[in-house]
């Protein structure tokens, strides 16, 4: 009973989304009102019945319904509550279901809350966002139908892959895809600008907090899920350029530069066409990462069902969408003229170059993800993988970091170099300067060193927008930008001395015997055996202690899972100021021995704590343009309300 | 896709097999130099940094520094007894390339296969430069 619900209100749903595709079409024709007036209830309807249907999904999953299909293929009723619940979303049709809800109530929250638009360019905007989502709700009831029963009831679950059941995965699909799908919106505002041909700095304020939700959650979901493959896989390594990691990241850096290019229309009217066609990109990168994840191409964790017919279906849409957008760009860029004009040295040129640059960075990550595929439909198997990614995107990276850090300094539209010197010779002598100490004092990599001396000269620049400012009158937005840019460099600096200083110790390493790793040495104590609800595993005992200091014990374990069959390794974490060390255990040696792997990774914290910093810069920026709003539409509905009184 | 039906029959006989298979692996001791660092720090830093261009042929995007893959293992023990015995690391990828095929290594070369790759991002500096340079060119 539960699954038909489920199932009617999905239905129900995309019929709504129909509804809302015609209400919006019309609406753009005079005479229309009535049908036009059903655009926005449809919206929210529609994200009503979406969230219903997946809460169905859930309470399955919840009581391990084993006659439904999907249930039976992916839960078992042995694992623990909190896995069963995150094993909704742990599979293909699951996720398309988190996908198309997200989508859904992010519809309903625009036709709910979005004011400021011009009533035209609204329903467009409705229109878009419908279009779009009835291929999804096509794709998934025609090819991935959750709700499925089965002709017989399943004795037991076939369980949910071990690397899944982890805490990681409760928030990380969820964040991701609110990013992901929350781009669905720009996609739509921009379809619908394009539509009544209305780019306005309005245009682009109404659409900027949108773009800032789904940015904050997509850096929050790239930083999480780096963090849980560092910790999971049990090799150290946080960022593997992995296509699926890829797939999250082209999203990002789209939507990193349609904030900042939104940011420009908003402020100063320039960049229209700019905006428009990253606002299309970005979503397109979101549905990409979809067809590269979901459609089989890939064998990875993510890759729940290998179905080629899926991959046509999404394929098409894709096509359809994305092939539908450019062209449209295509047909109406022409007429939307380019905006305010502004000389090289203003802020605008600055957010230009560095709009340029992630776009290039963009181009090469979907070079480097796409190239192997194609290659591979002519027999030809190549990878390509850090040693291209790193060096290549570097070209890139470096100029725009450079340019990063002046950007914030200069003013809007005309600016000189001369007012600028001061701040622009102290940031680049602590470049220099830790340059050269490096360089003096250690033997490391190119990359890793730029890194190193960019990421002191950012942090010092990121601060110096705030010279002269009066600080209790700054706008919360700029504190935003602050925090996000010195977020970067705390990012940067993380990932540079993970790569130039890490310390790795392979061991075999008895009972009572120990090994060292950089400052820390490890005494192995005891193994023993223990358990889960659905594992079995050998714990290690480690006294572990940082240069002589107190020891501490630490449990690596490596774990046996039943169902289904696989062995994980559980690492072992000790996190200090300066950086975590890592250990993981694994088989015995034959002889009495134990495999130990170690690892001292400088400073590997602030990778992870850079991204917060950036996703939280992002949130004081939203908090600070919401805050606005509101503002002024309170003084507007005052004002109002003074007239009616005098009249 | 005539290939599927077979897929999963050998997966069936896989997980029916698992225990036993599971077993067989266990009994197999890893390779000596799989898990075991060389004794020369440098020499070993060499391996480390080839190992970690290299891909592991059993797994998911993974190097074969960063797998539990037996063959992973394999192919760690190789590198590190030959980097031992003086070879150049680049002559090892070349010959794990003939054996496994370009697949194995991460960093491509210029190849008639690969040049794409290369070209592309040329490309890409020069569109840059052009749009950059039409955009202020007009401005100055």
């Amino acid at each position: 009973m539960i699954a038909e619900l489920g199932l009617a209100a999905l239905w129900l749903a995309a019929a709504l989304a129909a509804l809302q595709l015609v209400a919006g079409a019309f609406a753009q024709r005079d005479g229309a009102a009535e049908l036009a007036a059903l655009a926005r209830p449809a919206a929210i309807i529609q994200g009503l019945l979406a969230a219903f249907s997946f809460l169905m999904l859930l309470i399955l999953f919840a009581r391990t319904d084993l006659s439904v299909k999907l249930v039976a293929m992916n839960s078992h009723s042995a694992k623990p509550m909190i896995f069963k619940l995150s094993g909704a979303f742990g599979n293909h049709e699951g996720s398309m279901l988190l996908w198309i809800t997200v989508m859904a109530l992010a519809g309903a929250l625009i036709a709910a809350v979005e004011r400021r638009l011009p009533e035209r360019t609204m329903m467009a905007t409705l229109g878009a966002q419908a279009f779009v989502g009835l291929g999804f709700y096509a794709f998934l009831l025609f090819s991935s139908n959750p709700f499925e029963r089965l002709p017989e009831p399943a004795l037991e679950g076939m369980g949910l892959n071990p690397l899944l059941q982890d805490i990681g995965l409760v928030f990380h699909p969820p964040t991701l895809y609110v990013g992901y799908v929350g781009l669905s919106v720009a996609f739509s505002f921009a379809v619908g600008a394009l539509l009544t041909r209305q780019v306005t700095p309005d245009f682009a304020r109404a659409m900027r907090p949108w773009v800032l939700g789904a940015w904050i959650f997509l850096t929050l979901g790239i930083t999480a899920g780096s963090y849980w493959a560092y910790y999971e896989l049990g090799w150290g390594g946080w960022w593997f350029w992995d296509p699926v990691e890829n797939a999250s990241l082209m999203p990002w850096l789209a939507a990193t530069a349609l904030l900042h290019s939104a940011s420009v229309l908003a402020a100063r009217d320039a960049l229209r066409a700019w905006t428009i066609m990253l606002g299309v990109v970005a979503f397109s990168m979101s549905m990409v990462g979809t067809f590269l994840v979901r459609s089989g191409i890939l064998t990875s964790v993510h890759a729940f069902a290998v179905d080629p017919e899926r991959g046509t279906f999404i394929l098409i849409l894709l096509s359809i969408y994305i092939g539908g957008a450019l062209l449209l760009f295509g047909l109406r860029a022409g007429t939307v003229a380019e905006g305010e004009r502004f000389s090289v040295t203003s802020r605008e040129a600055a957010l230009v170059f560095n709009n340029v640059m992630l776009s290039a960075i963009l181009g090469i990550v979907l070079l480097g993800t796409l190239y192997p595929l194609v290659t591979e439909a002519f027999d030809v198997r190549v990878s390509v993988g850090p040693p291209y990614f790193n060096p290549v995107g570097a070209i890139f990276v470096v100029p725009m970091l450079i340019v990063m850090a002046v950007g914030p300094l200069l003013r809007w539209r005309q600016d000189s170099v001369a007012r600028i010197r001061l701040p622009m010779v102290i940031a680049a002598t602590a470049t220099l300067a830790v340059l050269f100490l490096v360089m003096l004092t250690s033997d490391i990599g190119i990359l890793p060193l730029l890194g190193l001396s960019l990421s002191f000269g950012l942090a010092i620049a990121s601060f110096m927008p705030l010279r002269g400012r009066k600080l209790r009158m700054l706008p919360l937005a700029t504190w935003g930008m602050v925090m996000a840019h010195f977020g970067i460099a705390v990012s940067l600096f993380g990932m540079a001395c993970e790569s130039a200083f890490s310390e790795e110790t392979l061991a075999a390493v008895e009972i009572g015997d120990s090994a060292e790793v950089g400052p820390w040495s490890v005494a192995l104590s005891e193994v023993r055996p223990t358990a889960g609800p659905n594992w079995t595993a050998l714990e290690g005992r480690l006294m572990v202690s940082y240069d002589g200091g107190k020891p501490r014990e630490i449990d690596p374990q490596s774990r046996n899972f039943w169902a289904p069959p696989q062995e994980t390794t559980e690492s072992a974490l000790v996190t200090r100021w300066n950086g975590q060390l890592y250990a993981v255990i694994g088989r015995e040696a034959g002889d009495g021995r134990w495999q130990l792997r170690l690892w001292w990774k400088p400073f590997v914290t602030l990778i992870w704590y850079g991204g917060v910093l950036i996703a939280l810069g992002g949130v004081l920026a939203l908090i600070g343009r919401l805050l606005n709003d509101l503002k002024r539409r309170s003084v507007k509905s005052r004002g109002a309300a003074r007239r009616e009184a005098q009249a | 896709m005539k290939f599927w039906p077979f897929i999963a029959a050998l997966v069936a006989i896989y997980l029916a097999a698992a225990p036993s298979t599971v077993a067989a692996q266990d009994s197999l001791p890893p390779a000596p130099y799989a898990y075991n660092q060389l004794d020369d720090p440098q020499q070993e830093a060499a391996a480390q940094a080839l190992m970690e261009t290299l891909r592991c042929l059993k797994c998911q995007s993974q190097s074969i520094a960063d797998s539990d893959a037996p063959m992973a293992g394999d192919m760690r023990h190789q590198v590190r007894t030959r980097i031992a015995m003086g070879e150049d690391p680049e002559d090892i990828r070349a010959w794990l390339i003939e054996r496994y095929g370009d697949y194995v290594s991460y960093a491509p070369t210029v190849s008639e296969t690969t040049w794409p790759l290369f070209a592309i991002p040329l490309l890409l500096i020069l569109v840059a430069a052009i749009v950059l340079w039409r955009r202020f060119r007009r401005r100055a």
